[in-house]
């Protein structure tokens, strides 16, 4: 049989039922016939026993005892569907509780966001923080959905004049690729066929749309960064000399032949050859997981980074960035000690300073705030015991992000983008 | 540019392998669960690729029943002699045995709740603090909300409503002695990846997977097959059919399909077309109530 070319797309959705997200959600799971019978049964039963007036299709994944009793999303659900182009992974974030949480943990991974707006209710705050977070996230590609457009008429004014004004604000946010979709999800225009109730849009349905949207070139193709996760050494007469090093490729491309530095020691030498289980291959690209075997016996171990000699991350023990804040009863502040995971390395840190607390509604700065709490977003200085090797977040997310611990509890507290 | 580093099965592969090395490169000592079921046979081949040319750097472990499929146990155990890896095997009859656990009566008795104990046993006494699973997310709706690395108490309970965030590729397995972390690398795999994976790599399952003859008998609208494991009521019948199964568990709570599909192509038709999920299909566990898996998973169970 011929292997499947099918891409993988990751997108992110946010928003409430009101917004029409799930009936969004069910209608392209059920069109491209990835919901179940058994599973739309129980989802219909559940819905009956409740009084619903219609089939909720978020139970379909409000699969924890908590969610079902309180009739809440708490978590980030993931769904998957396929069409013969592509697998998509969606990572379903709830509207209100824990919103900044999930929307940022959904986000980290994503290609795309989806955000959808009520035609009849324009942009609302709730949708400049889905864009906000999106692009503070770096998603690359966004995707504005008006929906209820049947509610409108189906008006050409009521869409162009909600672009218009995203447009205008989003021109604050740097958004690389917007698009913007005129549907009804609950008729189904636009969503995975063109309607024929809005001849004047000329673009394509959101289907043929997340099938088609280029991601490929969203890699960062220039900075070649490998992080080392681990050091493969066989114990067998076979590869009795083999000495790999093992880990994802984090940005750029890497070849037999390349010459290359290790950091932080500051060896150099040049990749021997780009081992995998199915043989060696002629390169690696973002995303890879391989072995990088090198010319030059050097010491290389787990929290290194191969790069190339004239293009080399940052590296350094003082860390200005943007962190959202995760952790439930405690607070960012000043002289907290933190662990921080950054790409395969851990090390302490210490908060220098709060430089400003950001207002996800309006982008205020507060600069006289000097914590953050659950859900709260600021700009802080942080200090390593160690080096890191990094990037931008904004140009690397891979080299780019780190998280902190907390070490009594050993709890994730929060998510960090280097500035 | 290599158009095949863009398939969906290589990114899947390459974010799998990522999280196995993670894990032996952070933990004391690893396991995988290895039961000969098609999830944990590409578990056990992502983990081969994550470590080539070295071997795993960690044992698998089998939570046995006592009450498996001849052919699987047999799979299991050739599998395990050919990549040369310790297999570590903890049975349900002896945490029996040793009064750990009591044995359900009646002719719809069943050792899955027991194998929760046996499991937790096992982990403790081998002193294990990363455990592979096979879990995906689509296959059940408690899981489709489990993390990645997902922390266990010193009693081996899940916590859904206290999961710690878990954002890119960072995984945080940082926990106190006694406590453990699962480990799901096939969150993001389908079912239906996991038969394209297994076809394109040519790797080798039970063959009670394939279309067979069996003699089966209909419980609670599930076919079961005739096995000195489980009791059948009067009015049970068997008769020979040809069936299949989706997933392989205990015998006495695994259903088998009808089936013709003899081939890898025929199988990755079926499951494309099937419109049933496969626990449903095929899983009485799973049946008992709206929430039989959180239930299960917060006790410990995989």
């Amino acid at each position: 049989m011929s292997e499947p070319v099918t891409e993988l797309l990751r997108f992110a959705t946010a928003g409430s039922v009101d917004d029409g997200k799930s009936t969004l959600i069910g209608r392209l799971l059920c069109d491209t016939k990835s919901i179940f019978e058994d599973q739309l049964a129980a989802v219909e039963r559940t819905s009956k026993q409740r009084g619903d007036e219609y089939v909720n299709l978020a139970l379909l994944t409000d699969g924890l005892r908590a969610e079902r009793e309180q009739g809440i999303t708490i978590d980030v659900a993931y769904r998957y569907f396929a069409t013969p182009k592509r697998k998509f992974i969606i990572a379903d974030t709830p509207g209100h509780i824990q919103y900044t949480r999930n929307m940022v943990t959904g986000a980290s991974t994503a290609d795309l966001a989806l955000v959808l707006i009520d035609a009849r209710k324009g942009i609302l705050e709730q949708s400049r923080r889905h864009a906000f977070l999106a692009s503070l996230l770096r998603i690359p590609h966004m995707v504005l959905c008006v929906n209820k457009m049947d509610l409108v008429g189906y008006s050409q004014e009521v869409f162009e004049n909600i672009k218009q004004e995203f447009r205008e604000f989003a021109r604050k946010l740097e958004v690389a690729d917007l698009t913007f979709i005129p549907i009804s999800a609950l008729n189904g225009d636009n969503v995975v066929d063109r309607s024929k109730n809005m001849p004047w849009y000329e673009g394509t349905s959101l289907l043929h749309h997340l099938e088609e949207v280029h991601i490929a070139s969203d890699r960062n193709l220039i900075d070649a960064r490998f992080p080392v996760q681990y050091v493969v050494r066989p114990i067998s007469g076979a590869h009795h000399d083999f000495r790999g090093y093992a880990g994802t490729v984090a940005g750029g491309m890497f070849k037999p032949g390349d010459s290359v530095v290790v950091l932080p020691s500051g060896f150099e030498s040049r990749v021997r050859s780009i081992e995998t289980f199915d043989g060696a291959r002629d390169q690696a690209v973002p995303s890879d997981s391989v072995v990088i075997t090198l010319e030059d016996e050097i010491d290389v171990s787990r929290g290194d980074m191969i790069c190339r000699p004239h293009n080399r991350p940052t590296v350094g023990q003082d860390i200005e960035a943007m962190v959202c804040w995760l952790g439930d009863h405690t607070k960012l502040a000043a002289g907290n000690k933190y662990a921080i995971k950054h790409t395969t390395k851990w090390a302490r840190a210490i908060v220098n300073d709060v430089r400003y607390r950001l207002d996800i509604n309006s982008l205020h700065r507060d600069e006289s705030a000097d914590t953050l709490s659950l859900n709260e977003i600021g700009r802080i200085k942080l200090r390593t015991t160690a080096p890191l090797l990094y990037d931008e977040y904004r140009r690397n997310r891979t080299t780019g992000s780190f998280l902190l611990v907390d070490e009594a509890t050993n709890n994730t507290v929060a998510a960090g983008m280097i500035l | 540019m290599n158009q095949a580093s863009f398939t969906h099965l290589r990114a899947l592969e390459s974010e799998s392998v990522h999280i196995i090395r993670e894990v032996a490169a952070e933990f004391d000592r690893p396991v995988l669960l290895f039961s000969g079921g098609k999830d944990s046979i590409v578990m056990l081949r992502l983990a081969e690729k994550a470590f080539w040319p070295a071997k795993l750097p960690f044992p698998l472990m089998h939570v046995d029943t006592g009450h498996n499929f001849p052919e699987v146990l047999d799979y299991r155990d050739r599998r395990v002699a050919e990549i040369g890896a310790r297999l570590v095997v903890v049975s349900v009859q002896d945490s029996i045995d040793a009064g750990r656990v009591a044995e359900e009566k009646g002719p719809r008795a069943s050792r899955n709740r027991l194998q929760t104990t046996t499991l937790l046993d096992g982990i403790t006494e081998h002193g294990f603090d990363a455990v592979f699973g096979g879990a995906r997310r689509d296959e059940e709706k408690a899981r489709a909300k489990e993390r990645v690395f997902s922390f266990r108490d010193e009693f081996g309970q899940w916590d859904p409503k206290n999961q710690r965030p878990e954002l890119w590729s960072l995984y945080n397995g940082r926990h106190q002695k006694g406590e453990h972390i699962r480990v799901f690398p096939l969150s993001n795999w389908t079912e239906l990846d996991i038969w394209q994976y297994i076809a394109q790599e040519n790797i080798e399952i039970p063959s009670i997977y394939f279309s067979h003859q069996r003699d089966v008998f209909k419980r609670d609208g599930m076919w079961l097959s005739t096995s000195p494991f489980i009791t059948q009521m009067e009015n049970e019948h068997a008769v020979p059919m040809t069936v299949r199964y989706r997933t392989v568990g205990d015998m006495s709570c695994t259903g088998a399909v009808e089936s013709a599909a003899a081939t890898l192509d025929e199988i990755i038709s079926e499951v494309a077309a099937s419109r049933i999920t496969e626990r449903g299909a095929t899983r009485a566990d799973d049946r008992a109530s709206e929430t039989a898996m959180e239930d299960r998973k917060r006790q410990g169970y995989f």
